[in-house]
């Protein structure tokens, strides 16, 4: 049996070893990491400076303005007509609350649709010019000329966007929440608010593909203008023109009326896949499955399937599960945009004048 | 002291099948004021981006402080300081929050750093200016911003791409001084690229002539000059206010060429006016102001000349058209 000052005497031993022959070790080992490194927190302190830089822009306050004056707009208008959707809907199952970020009286689009649409053009407004200016002053080659990894540089630009754009939207959607409760004077539940923070999340996944987008754009065209209007193009593109290119695609491939149900349902399946592939249409349809729990699913939906099925709302779980390939969707379209935009940012030579 | 702080190696450029660098070597020396001269697109910028690992070499290396620029660029970036040839920085930042930010950069703690910029500040003339936007500098001031921010790190190894470049000759004067005194206070190396000559003359120990890609010469000034001019040395320069009595100018003039002509040790008289480059193997301006004297004109000035980088370029310049 070991008595307790046997142990102790063992534990002073084992110190005495330790701080003897490992410590040293330890302590050289971080001493040369430290030379090798670059100086500590330079990427920091160039994040902090690009924040810095996005509050104080008249270009971030003017779209914020915007963003916030037409999204309390909306949820105010949306307020108006509360009263009758308390009246009608019978306890909590109905997750009135959301509803702040879905109805609207008709005045204005809703929240959500205010955000799908207004936040690609704040993505692109805040990644537009974040080489290609510093390119075109002559910074770039200065700061480069700092003791700091080429990749740092694209990295900040897009951490310290990505930080701005995640403050303004919790923000955004805090506001809206605040003004929900003082306005219906009932909290939300935690499923309700727990919906409200996934959906600022893929709001901010959502802009934050935009923001890469133009992120490569500002590293391919050396003109601010054209990278942001090559954004804008983009953005129009596909919000605009490719539901026409679809409609016109899905005409041409229409089966004939003596087509059997399974090519009716291939052909279906086809003009869905088209569609849903866009990163607004993965949005949205995350959105409204995420803030409308009722929704159950989002592909074609046969008579079998909702044979037997309650009319009832799903759990967040269920809900996530079935938005799972949209936000996977949404995040692989802007890692690629990054990934485009960093390759082509490190092999450029970076020359002033 | 001598050893060599800089080192390029075969270092070669190619974009495409243009060559833009072409094996380079070159060793620079601790403390030395290098001049690397050249004509637009000789490849010098290119130099410059490959020592501090902004772009990668087709192959050769360069060594800065004995690290290799292309493997490990960000210690290489800590001990030089470079200057691009148009310097930028950000306008709606004072010049003092400019060089915070560089100083931040480079880990330099915030206390320590608003000190050292005020001195360095304080040393490049700037101390006037410091709460100026750097959007309303003017280019000269820019350009000793540039050195401000170069000097922050306490580099030991300068790089200056065309630092005179659009600066007033009295800014360029003031500018290089400021270099000099710098390089001998601070025992940092310089390496200044530019393609203007007599600037750099003054300054640089040591200059390498870069065309085409290629360094074609190197050295400090006179070897440079004797190497090329080793055939007539001496240049001489004279000139002479001529008397409407003593007879028509043009017969006066052309007697005098000739009696210079005679003199021991002259190769070549060249006349503009009145005034007379005359090219020798010896120094005879002695011999020279006797004759002219004595034929009855009024000699203004006679200086020996020595030649200035302008003449070393134009004679390689010469030389490799007519290879061409």
């Amino acid at each position: 049996m070991e008595t307790v000052t046997d142990i102790s005497n063992r534990m002073k031993r084992l110190t005495t070893i330790f701080n003897k022959r490992i410590l040293p070790d330890i302590e050289r080992e971080q001493e040369r990491q430290k030379v090798n490194r670059v100086a500590p927190g330079a990427f920091m302190v160039m994040v902090k400076k690009e924040v810095s830089d996005h509050i104080r822009s008249w270009r971030f306050i003017i779209l914020f303005s915007i963003i916030i004056l037409t999204c309390l707009g909306s949820v105010l208008s949306a307020l108006q007509g509360f009263s009758d959707a308390i009246k009608a809907s019978q306890g909590d199952e109905s997750f009135f609350f959301l509803r702040l970020f879905t109805a609207t009286d008709g005045t204005l689009p809703s929240f959500f649709v205010f955000v799908s649409f207004l936040g690609p053009l704040l993505g692109i407004s805040m990644g537009f010019d974040a080489i290609n200016t510093e390119e075109n002053k002559n910074t770039l080659s200065r700061v480069m000329s700092h003791p700091i990894h080429r990749d740092s540089i694209i990295n900040a630009k897009f951490v310290s966007a990505l930080a701005v754009l995640s403050v303004m939207f919790f923000l955004l959607g805090f506001i809206v929440m605040g003004m929900g409760i003082i306005a219906i004077g009932i909290p939300p539940t935690p499923e309700e608010f727990l919906r409200v923070i996934c959906f600022i999340i893929l709001t901010i996944l959502y802009v934050s593909f935009w923001l890469n987008l133009s992120i490569f754009f500002s590293v391919k065209f050396r003109q601010p203008a054209t990278s942001a209007l090559s954004g804008i193009a983009v953005w129009l593109f596909l919000t605009v023109f490719y539901s026409i290119l679809v409609s016109v695609v899905a005409k041409a491939a229409a089966p004939s009326e003596m087509a059997s149900s399974q090519q009716v349902m291939k052909y279906q399946q086809l003009v869905f896949g088209m569609q849903k592939i866009l990163p607004s249409e993965m949005f949205s349809d995350a959105t409204t499955t995420l803030l409308v729990p009722t929704i159950r699913t989002l592909g074609p939906l046969t008579a079998e399937k909702m044979y037997g099925t309650l009319p009832s709302a799903l759990p967040l779980g269920q809900s996530l599960l079935i938005v799972w390939p949209q936000i996977t969707g949404l995040v692989a379209a802007s890692i690629l945009c990054f990934v485009l935009s960093y390759i082509s940012f490190m092999k450029r030579e970076i020359r002033s004048g | 002291m001598n050893s060599s702080v800089i080192e390029f190696a075969g270092l070669t450029k190619k974009y495409g099948s243009f060559t833009a660098v072409d094996h380079l070597n070159l060793s620079i020396d601790e403390g030395e004021i290098f001049g690397l001269l050249g004509p637009n697109g000789a490849g010098k910028s290119t130099t410059i981006l490959m020592m501090l690992g902004l772009t990668e070499p087709t192959f050769g290396t360069v060594r800065v402080c004995g690290i290799n620029s292309t493997t490990n660029p960000v210690e290489v970036k800590r001990k030089t300081g470079y200057l691009p040839e148009d310097v930028g920085f950000y306008d709606d930042y004072t010049g003092f929050e400019n060089l915070i930010y560089s100083a931040r950069l480079n880990g330099i703690p915030d206390k320590e750093a608003k000190e050292k910029v005020k001195y360095i500040l304080d040393r490049v003339g700037l101390s006037e200016e410091i709460n100026k936007k750097a959007g309303k500098y003017s280019r000269g001031m820019r350009q000793r911003l540039g050195l401000a921010d170069v000097l922050i790190k306490d580099p030991s190894v300068i790089i200056l791409d065309e630092p005179t470049l659009g600066i007033d000759p009295k800014g360029i004067s003031e500018f290089l001084e400021l270099i000099l005194k710098l390089s001998r206070e601070e025992k940092s190396t310089v390496l200044l690229s530019s393609h203007h000559l007599h600037q750099v003359q003054k300054i640089c120990n040591r200059v390498g002539i870069f065309v085409g890609g290629k360094l074609i010469a190197e050295g400090d000034i006179n070897t440079l000059s004797n190497k090329l001019f080793s055939s007539d040395p001496f240049h001489i320069e004279a000139a002479i206010r001529q008397d409407e009595k003593v007879g028509s100018p043009d017969i006066v003039r052309n007697e005098l060429v000739e009696k210079i002509k005679q003199v021991a040790g002259v190769h070549y008289i060249e006349t503009f006016n009145d005034t007379f480059r005359i090219s020798c193997a010896e120094d005879v301006s002695g011999e020279i102001a006797r004759v002219i004297v004595e034929s009855g004109v009024q000699l203004i000035h006679l200086s020996g000349k020595e030649y200035g980088l302008d003449d070393i370029y134009n004679r390689y310049f010469e030389q490799n058209g007519n290879s061409n």
